[in-house]
Formats: C-alpha cells, sequence, structure tokens
C-alpha cells in the first residue's frame, strides 16, 4: 500500500564524492516488501522545489523500523536533501513501482547484480535478500572514478564484487560488460540499474539466453501512475499505443518488454 | 458538507473540489488511496477518437512553484474510456466531467456524442487549449470565432451540458469567453496551461522532448485569479478555476474572483491526498468568513460589498 508520511532522519551521511546515505525512521519500511521499489520524496516544505525527487530504497530495516537511501547530490532537490539533518523530517510517499523479482531465481542458483553509478543503492537490498535466500550473488558495479565508489565493502560482505571506474582509478578501467566478459562470469539471471546504454548492452548481450531484469528511469510527474509523464514504449510495438509507465508498470521490467 | 453543495449546469455537487483533466488519469490510482466518491466530481483525462500515445520523453520539466508538461494528450481512445474507464468510474458516487479533444472539428463532435451517453458522464469540457498537440488544440482556442463554431456543433450533439475550457495563451480572454458563450457553452472551465520552455544548463538545449510544454501550477494561479476576474464580470456563465490550487485558502480566493467550482491540478502530483484534505479544511473557512454558503462568495472581488447580514 502507498503511504505518505512525515519520516525523521535518523543519519545522514557523505560516504562518497557528492554520494549521501539517509536513513529515516517510521512505519513506511513496514509495506516495503519488494527490493527495487522507491520513494517519492518531496525536498522542501514550500513550493519550490514543487516536485518530489524520486530515489530508490537502498536499505530496509523492519525492526529498526528504518530504510536508507543513497543519493547523489546533483540539482537543486538532491542539494537542498542533503543539508538536511538528523531529527527532521521529511515527507516521503512511497512504497512506489514494482521491484526486482526474487522468486526468478532458486536457492543455489547465481545471480549477477550489475549496478552503474547511482543505480547501484536498490542492489543493496535485493543482493541482501537474494545472499537470504540461499542465491549466490556476483556485484559488478561501475563508477565514474574513484571518488564516487561506495558501498565497496557492503557488498564484498554478500558476494564477490568487481569495482570498474571509467578512468581506471579503482577497480578495473573500463565498463561493466568488460568486467563480465574478461572474467567469463557464469550466472543464471541479471539484475541491473543504471544508465541506459548500460542496460541496452545487458540486453542485447545477455537476454536471449539468460533471464534478464532491468531497472528504468525517467522523469516523474506523480511517481504513481497518474500523469503519463514517465510512459515508454512497449518492445512489441515500437511505435504504436500500447506503452507502460516507468513508476508504477515499473521501474523494473525483464528486458525485451519495454524499448530502452 | 453543509454549506459547499453547489449546483451547476448538468451538475449537482457535494463540494466544489474536483481534480483537473490530466493529473488524475481516469481515477484508478487515486481509487487505492482514497474513496473517490468523497469528491466533487472528477474531470477525467482528456479523450481522443483514436488512442494517442503523446510525445516522447522527457514529458516533464519542474520550473519554479511550478512544472511544464507536453504529455500530448496520451489516452486509450473513445472506445475505451467509453467501454472500460467510464463503467469502472461508475462505482462510485460522483460526476464525471469528460474532458474532449481532437484535431478536427469532425473528432470533438464524434467524442462529445458518443462519451455524452455514458450514464456517469455529467457535464463535458471541450479541450480547445491543449498547448501540446501540433494541429487543432490551440488554434480553435485562440480564434474566437473558430471556438464559438465549435462550441456550437458540440452542443448540437451532445447530451449534457457543455463547459469550454479556455486558453490564456490569448491577448483578450473576454473576447474568448464571450465567442463561446455566444456558441451556446453552459459553463467555462480556466484556466489551461500557459505555453513555457526550460533549457538544460548543460547542453543548452530544451529539457522537453517536445521543446515547448504547458506551464502549471503554484506560478500560474496569479494569471487565472485575474482572468476569472475579468470574464466573470463579463459573461453570465459560471466559471470552474483552475491554475495552482494547493489549499483551502487558494479556493477561497478562486471563488472571490469569481468561480463558483474549483479544480486541483497539478497539486495532485505534489500530494495525492490534496483533494480530500482540501475538502476537509473548506468548512471552517467558509463559517469564518460568515457566511451559510460557499456560493455567496462567488466574485466577492468585484461585487458591491454587502455587509454580511446573511446569518439574520
Ligand atoms: C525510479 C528512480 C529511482 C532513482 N533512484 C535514485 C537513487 O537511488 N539515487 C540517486 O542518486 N538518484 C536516483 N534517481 C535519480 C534522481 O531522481 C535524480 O537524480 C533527482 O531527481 C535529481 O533531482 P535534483 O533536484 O537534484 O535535480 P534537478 O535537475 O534540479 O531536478 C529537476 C527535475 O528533474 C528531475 N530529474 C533530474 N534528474 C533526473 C533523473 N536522473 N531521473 C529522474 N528525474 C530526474 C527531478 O526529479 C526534478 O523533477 C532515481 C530516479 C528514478 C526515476
Ligand atoms: C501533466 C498534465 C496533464 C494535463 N492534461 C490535460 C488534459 O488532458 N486536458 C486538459 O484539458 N488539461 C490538461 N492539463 C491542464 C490541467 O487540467 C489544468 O488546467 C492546469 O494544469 C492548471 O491547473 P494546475 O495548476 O492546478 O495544474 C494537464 C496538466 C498537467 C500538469
Ligand atoms: S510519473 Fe506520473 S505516470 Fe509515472
Amino acid at each position: 500500500m502507498i503511504v505518505k508520511e512525515l519520516c525523521q532522519i535518523t543519519s545522514q551521511k557523505e560516504i562518497a564524492h557528492d554520494i549521501f546515505e539517509l536513513t529515516l525512521k517510521g512505519e513506511l519500511p513496514n509495506s516495503m516488501n519488494e527490493p527495487g521499489q522507491f520513494v517519492h520524496m518531496k525536498v522542501s516544505n514550500g513550493l519550490d522545489p514543487l516536485l518530489r525527487r524520486p530515489i530508490s530504497i537502498a536499505n530496509i530495516d523492519k525492526k529498526a523500523s528504518e530504510f536508507t537511501v543513497i543519493y547523489r547530490k546533483d540539482g537543486r532537490g538532491t542539494t537542498i536533501l542533503s543539508e538536511k539533518q538528523p531529527g527532521e523530517k521529511v515527507d516521503v510517499l512511497g512504497p512506489l513501482g514494482h521491484g526486482f523479482p526474487v522468486e526468478e531465481v532458486n536457492k543455489g542458483e547465481t545471480a549477477l547484480l550489475v549496478g552503474g553509478g547511482i543505480g547501484v543503492p536498490p542492489l543493496y537490498q535485493l543482493s541482501k535478500e537474494l545472499v537470504q535466500k540461499g542465491v549466490r550473488v556476483i556485484h559488478v558495479l561501475g563508477f565514474q572514478t574513484k571518488d564516487v565508489v561506495f558501498y565497496e565493502e557492503a557488498f564484498s560482505k554478500l558476494g564477490k564484487t568487481y569495482i570498474a571506474t571509467v578512468d581506471g582509478t579503482a577497480g578495473t578501467k573500463g565498463f561493466v560488460t568488460d568486467v563480465i566478459n574478461n572474467e567469463e562470469l557464469n550466472f543464471d539471471i541479471i539484475y541491473s540499474c543504471g544508465p541506459t546504454p548500460m542496460l541496452r548492452a545487458l540486453e542485447n548481450n545477455y537476454s536471449s539466453n539468460h533471464k534478464v531484469y532491468l531497472s528504468l528511469e525517467e522523469r516523474m510527474g506523480c511517481g504513481i501512475g497518474a500523469c503519463f509523464a514517465c510512459v515508454c514504449h512497449t518492445a512489441d510495438d515500437p511505435t504504436g499505443f500500447s506503452y507502460k509507465k516507468v513508476c508504477s508498470d515499473g521501474p523494473v521490467f525483464k528486458a525485451g518488454e519495454v524499448l530502452l | 458538507m453543509k454549506g459547499l453543495q453547489v449546483e451547476l449546469p448538468g451538475l449537482s455537487l457535494k463540494n466544489p473540489i474536483m481534480p483537473a483533466s490530466g493529473c488524475f488519469g481516469f481515477g484508478r490510482e487515486f481509487s487505492d488511496l482514497y474513496d473517490l466518491s468523497m469528491l466533487g466530481a472528477i474531470m477525467i483525462k482528456a479523450t481522443t477518437v483514436e488512442p494517442r500515445f503523446g510525445n516522447p520523453t522527457p514529458r516533464v520539466a519542474e520550473t519554479s512553484a511550478g512544472m511544464l508538461n507536453a504529455i500530448g494528450l496520451q489516452n486509450p481512445g473513445l472506445e475505451k474510456v467509453y467501454h472500460v474507464e467510464l463503467p469502472w468510474l461508475a462505482q462510485f458516487d460522483v460526476p464525471i466531467i469528460a474532458n474532449v479533444a481532437g484535431s478536427t472539428e469532425e473528432d470533438y463532435v464524434q467524442v462529445a456524442r458518443e462519451i455524452s451517453k455514458a450514464p456517469n458522464v455529467h457535464a463535458l469540457e471541450l479541450n480547445i487549449s491543449c498547448p501540446n498537440v501540433k494541429t487543432g488544440g490551440i488554434a480553435f482556442g485562440t480564434i474566437p470565432e473558430v471556438a464559438k463554431n465549435l462550441t456550437k456543433k458540440v452542443k448540437e450533439v451532445s447530451e449534457v451540458p457543455v463547459y469550454v475550457k479556455l486558453s490564456p495563451n490569448v491577448t483578450n480572454i473576454v473576447d474568448m469567453a464571450k465567442a463561446v458563450e455566444d456558441g451556446g457553452a453552459d459553463g467555462l472551465t480556466m484556466i489551461n496551461t500557459l505555453l513555457g520552455m526550460r533549457l538544460d544548463l548543460k547542453t543548452g538545449q530544451p529539457i522537453l522532448a517536445n521543446k515547448s510544454g504547458g506551464l502549471s501550477g503554484p506560478a500560474i494561479k496569479p494569471v487565472a485569479i485575474r482572468m476569472i476576474y475579468e470574464v466573470s464580470q463579463q459573461v453570465s456563465l459560471p466559471i470552474i478555476g483552475m491554475g495552482g490550487v494547493q489549499t483551502a485558502e487558494d479556493v477561497i480566493e478562486y471563488f472571490f474572483a469569481g468561480a463558483s467550482a474549483v479544480a486541483v491540478g497539478t497539486a495532485n502530483f505534489v500530494d495525492p491526498f490534496v483533494c480530500p484534505s482540501i475538502i476537509n479544511e473548506l468548512p471552517e473557512l467558509v463559517d469564518r468568513l460568515g457566511v451559510d454558503h460557499i456560493s455567496e462568495i462567488t466574485g466577492r472581488s468585484w461585487k458591491t460589498f454587502e455587509k454580511s447580514n446573511h446569518r439574520a
């Protein structure tokens, strides 16, 4: 069920250059039942900025009634968010959308989790749930440069973790797809979130013989499926009238379902 | 609720608050959040004869206290709206105002004729003011003679009262209002979005794939108030006002300007519970104004001020 709640900040830390980890407390975690869902956050009480900001849920801690998001301080909204202190409240709408299907992989099988930049956060909760289920996880995480790498250690605790940076300052130099090829990784399923060119490459290279699930990003208005801001074509009808809404049908889609 | 009922052509409203067209889909998403029967009415998404996919994304861009949209009238088409969406909405005790769009006169006439037959459609809202479609829409909304003729044609076929939605993208809004009044309109809804554009500071290019889009939200409220203030003094049609309404106070301001009911658009995206909140807050505000009924304050900004002895 979608809830709107004033959640209290319990911690806010800059964990890499301009990358913030924000933990919030409230009733909301009780309704969070799928990794890969997102929340829609109002960063100011006033009229400006007006719209909410979509941010993925990176960690759910039901026992503590807390959840964590990881975001990049980018434009106005995320800058305002980054200035908030523990104790302050944030207006959160969520959980929204459909996340990664954990049931698509069995105990004992291997899942490859591929993240790019600020697409990495939702993979953390996903990885935790997969490991809990007895699935072997491999992470391949791509970043621009060393300064913006985050959660390497946290992911390493859950499974083998490869880092790639565009400039080679951390991990291997290049893209996540290079790592998958060079390391000759074997896996039963791919879950991914990150920039569209990365998702497209994974879809082209692996969806013919693997299950592949991709989390998309699009500019949003409502976040709940009412405004038609975030619409994309379905792959079987690329110029027609059939569509999916990233906010409510997604953000996670099976590769081949929508036109990337 | 006491003091909030409003009677308008075709519409018997429990309260004067309704979601604006395009900002509420066909109600499904919001029905999971609250009981739609508490709304005064629902203005559904624009319906065209054929299904429309709309524009490429990005379709929205935020602006100071507002947003631009260029959705491009995406909708499933008359057939599906009539046979699926409207029957689904019939489970709620709420009148539907069907937003009718098209690119030719024949389109408008066909949608109006068919959709007005649906039992829960109590009025039409003729969308002659959408800035986001290449043909039609905006021309119908900016040339008084064209708007008048279209209104006439639609009135001939519609089984329910017809409200015409005015565009603010004109030099003289009163001329437009008078023209559609001459054409036989039963009411006005105003305003639609203002044409605008935003550029990306990194690329220098427009953010919206459609380049320009319609500005909505609190930023446009003063424009709407001014236009309703002018129009309500010059025509005798009831006005459903809209543009940046976020609070019950905003609603009162619209009534003062000359509106008889108010629609809430963009605010539904900021707070999906905004309509119920406003409805709950209104009675106290009306009470504080010293009137028994909200309709008593319509046009207070320009009506000769009568000392409020209404409570005798
Ligand atoms: C489903 C989903 C999950 C996301 N998860 C995360 C996450 O976990 N961590 C993270 O750092 N970022 C995430 N993003 C991207 C994040 O929403 C944007 O970085 C953020 O909205 C930028 O806001 P701003 O005010 O800083 O930027 P501004 O440029 O000032 O924002 C202006 C407007 O554009 C929108 N916008 C700008 N960039 C994006 C973008 N990349 N995607 C969608 N809308 C955008 C804003 O929401 C706002 O409406 C996610 C986006 C989506 C759609
Ligand atoms: C995303 C979006 C979609 C809209 N779609 C329609 C539409 O289909 N038909 C229409 O007549 N108006 C449409 N509008 C205009 C609104 O109904 C309303 O007139 C305008 O947004 C001003 O009100 P607001 O500031 O409360 O949003 C749309 C507005 C938005 C923001
Ligand atoms: S953001 Fe409104 S429909 Fe997806």
